[in-house]
């Protein structure tokens, strides 16, 4: 009963037609120690597979977490460096340049450094004056204006 | 994500994925880089994962196309055959051997099984998958599984009754 069982259930299982309860059962049934001799040769398939279901992965799997980068972050820092770099540089600058409280000594001191002032200013303008021979040269090349009506007298001008 | 609940996902179906791949490269070193490709693929990917309607199926899909594809290239012309270390009930040494012996024969005639179908009955036989979850995976209908897997059983049906009752292959 059981064998016939057995062989019915093999056809349907060569032409892909068992369901997956059937197939266990064909599968218990051959793991059995002792199976009829005729049915031999299918022991080893289905040994075969129950082994080949054990087979594990063993490997890790080496993930890697996906950096990304938070600009975020970064425009943080950047406000920060800079904040830190306002409040030490408005501790260490210094506006005020410091008074005289002498009037006296304010007044000289005034006078001593426009004196400075119109003395450099004058060399400047010493250096500026040879500009003058820089007009008297061009009032020679006028000449040249001469140069130019001799020639139309010469040559007729071409209309 | 976070890498725990992401594993958490990958875990029950990772051997399933490596068991197809070494079906399909022989090697368990390929095998094993495979997986390891496949599992980072979808790692990377896991922006994406609410969209996948079933993660497994997908990863078996994937695992597929990849394993075909390195069968193509020309890297995998020096496959190696690894055979895996098979348990025993322990029985006596002789029937140990015997029993060993034939494993070795079905894997052997497995190895020589086109590629379809040693992927049908890998997932049929080897992972109890329903027809219709094979069909998905292998992007295949219904009767073309039914074809492959009718066909893969009787070829190692008939390999397996000559080597039993002859000796040879």
């Amino acid at each position: 009963m059981v064998l016939n069982n057995i062989e019915k259930l093999l056809k349907k299982y060569e032409n892909g037609e068992t369901s997956l309860k059937e197939e266990q059962q064909l599968k218990n049934y051959f793991s059995q120690e002792t199976v009829e001799p005729h049915l031999e040769m299918y022991k080893p398939m289905f040994a075969y597979f129950s082994v080949n279901q054990q087979e594990q992965f063993t490997k890790d799997i080496p993930l890697k977490t996906k950096r990304i980068f938070n600009y975020k972050w970064i425009s943080i820092a950047a406000v920060a460096v800079l904040m830190i770099g306002f409040y030490f540089k408005s501790n260490t600058a210094k506006d005020d340049l410091g008074t005289y409280d002498d009037p006296q000594l304010a007044y000289n001191e005034v006078v001593k450094s426009l004196a400075m002032i119109s003395t450099q200013f004058n060399k400047g303008t010493s250096t500026v004056g040879y500009l003058n021979e820089m007009s008297k040269g061009t009032a020679t090349l006028s000449y040249l204006n001469e140069i130019e009506n001799t020639r139309n007298i010469i040559f007729k001008p071409n209309n | 994500m976070t890498q725990t609940e992401f594993l958490n996902i990958v875990m029950p179906f990772k051997d399933k994925v490596f068991r197809l791949a070494k079906r399909l490269l022989v090697s368990t070193e390929e095998a094993e880089d495979a997986t390891q490709e496949v599992l980072i693929k979808l790692w990377n990917n896991q922006s994406k994962f609410e969209e996948y309607k079933n993660v497994e199926a997908f990863s078996m899909t994937m695992t597929k196309n990849f394993c075909l594809d390195k069968l193509k290239s020309k890297q995998s012309q020096n496959l190696k055959i690894v055979h895996s270390n098979y348990q025993d009930n322990s029985v006596s040494l002789q029937k140990e051997v015997e029993f060993k012996d034939s494993l070795d024969w079905v894997g052997r005639i497995m190895e020589e099984l086109p590629e379809q179908q040693k992927m049908v009955i890998q997932l049929r036989d080897i992972e109890q998958y329903e027809l219709e979850e094979i069909c998905k995976m292998l992007d295949m209908n219904n009767t073309a599984v039914r074809v492959a897997l009718s066909r893969a059983r009787k070829t190692i049906r008939e390999r397996l009754t000559n080597t039993h009752s002859y000796g040879i292959k």
